[in-house]
């Protein structure tokens, strides 16, 4: 009875030896290749066999002629990974692991900004987000250093620079204090990536109106509105006029047209007339004859 | 006794087949590490995690039978053009690749500012089984971290780049 147990064990063994591999010394692999360079396969023994390389990226399968050395030229393996190496001549299965590294020069950056568009001096609203490539598109995984620069129309421009980790980069920065479109530039090595961020004023600051009799009429008008760094406020921005006369109230929205915003209202001796943008509240007057 | 020996060892080499046909990877999820001043909500942790360790279903399913179109669901941009070229490659040379994930060791890393995507790491163990017109040449085990860089989609998070470091 041993003989067929031992029989069917070595059947069963030998398998599971053929399914797992162990590192060879038949097949000489190169520790690391960078992205897109040429490199070489040592095998040993005579006559004919296949190589595989296999990865997420990348299947390659080339006939080779054992003992010689089997060249792969620049470009045929550029997608960064780990690849599965297997040589198979005669029956026989052989492998090991070959890493690509992604090239350490940068080709190309994908910035992310945001938002587009936004109030002037917000502290940290600006943010930025850099993951870099090389030019195969592979993450380029070694640290680098990422400068990030915003400058505003006038030239002023805060400046950052950031260490890559894992690829990746960030950054926050302040919107400047004058309305307009910002240069956001993230850069590394020479390669260099724009964004716009427009700065639009803030909420008004110190809004004033004036009253003027005019006829049975009161004729109110702000002063020029601006925010509180003194750029002007959009045209289009609701100014709200609110006139209190005993238990009656009236309101009137204005939108601001060149920076003012003018509206008569009913002159009643004794009303109480205020003004106001969004939340932002203005004077009040208290309309006498 | 030896009779009893061997059958001892061929229902567990047996067992061990069949476990690595069917068994599902083990999964262990390090605490975040986030380098960002987004902060992460558990929910978007757990989220992109799962969607994550689905996506090597779809890759195992994706290589194993030749079909791109099974990547769509899980990986966008780079990380599906790569590995639609991957089995393009293999298709034309009659060669085809098993992948079946072990085990994974999952870090988040960096979560973008704007809260577009999300970078993790992943320590995967798996094996890669290769054959040539159907003649199986081995399996491979692979040992590697992967940086995996996903993005938010419609319904789910989907794999943008999906790379394992050289060393």
């Amino acid at each position: 009875m041993r003989t067929p147990w031992a029989i069917l064990l070595g059947g069963v063994a030998g398998f599971v030896g053929q399914l797992i591999f162990a590192q060879s010394n038949q097949l000489t692999l190169p520790a690391m290749v960078e992205a897109g360079s040429a490199f070489s396969i040592e095998t040993a023994g005579s006559g004919q066999g296949t190589l595989y390389v296999a990865g997420l990226g990348q299947v390659i399968r080339k006939d080779v002629e054992l003992g010689k050395t089997a060249w792969f030229p620049a470009g045929s393996l550029y997608d960064a990974g780990r690849y599965v190496v297997i040589l198979e001549a005669s029956g026989n299965s052989e492998s090991g692991i070959l890493d690509v590294a992604p090239q350490t020069k940068p080709a190309s950056l994908s910035f992310l900004a945001r938002p587009s568009r936004l109030p002037i001096a917000l502290h940290n609203g600006i943010t930025g987000a850099v993951y870099v490539f090389d030019a195969y598109k592979n993450l380029v995984t070694a640290p680098t250093p990422v400068s990030f620069a915003l400058s505003s129309p006038s030239g002023a421009a805060q400046t950052r620079t950031v260490t890559a980790k894992d690829g990746a980069a960030w950054t926050a920065m302040d919107s400047t204090a004058k309305q307009g479109a910002d240069k956001f530039v993230a850069e590394d090595d020479d390669i260099a990536s724009t964004r716009v961020i427009g700065q639009v004023p803030g909420d008004p600051c110190g809004l004033k109106m004036t009253a003027k009799p005019d006829g049975d009429k009161v004729a109110l008008a702000t002063d020029p509105v601006r925010d509180c760094s003194g750029n002007a406020v959009p045209d289009g921005t609701i100014v709200t006029f609110t006139e209190t006369y005993g238990d009656t109230q009236s309101t009137v929205d204005v939108p601001l047209k060149r920076d003012i915003a003018a509206v008569e209202m009913p002159a009643h001796n004794g009303a109480t007339i205020t003004v106001a943008s969004g939340v932002i509240l203005g004077n009040q007057i208290r309309w006498e004859k | 006794m030896i009779r009893f020996k061997a059958i001892l060892m061929i229902g567990a080499l047996a067992g061990a087949t069949a476990g690595v046909a069917l068994a599902q990877a083990t999964v262990k999820v390090e605490p975040a590490s986030v380098n960002g001043p987004r902060p992460l909500a558990e929910q978007t942790a757990q989220a992109v995690i799962r969607d994550y360790l689905e996506s090597w279903q779809s890759l195992s399913a994706a290589f194993d039978q030749d079909r791109a179109d099974l990547l769509d669901a899980d990986f966008v941009g780079d990380a599906r053009d790569k590995l639609a070229q991957a089995i393009r490659d293999q298709s034309q040379m009659a060669v085809s690749t098993r992948y079946q994930d072990r085990a994974h060791d999952v870090q988040i890393v960096f979560y973008s500012p704007e809260g577009l995507s999300i970078e993790l790491s992943d320590t995967v163990d798996y094996d890669v089984q290769l054959m040539d017109h159907d003649k199986p040449l081995g399996t491979q085990h692979v040992h590697a971290r992967y940086l995996v860089v996903l993005t938010p989609s419609e319904l789910q998070w989907r794999v943008r780049i999906l790379q394992a470091q050289a060393g």
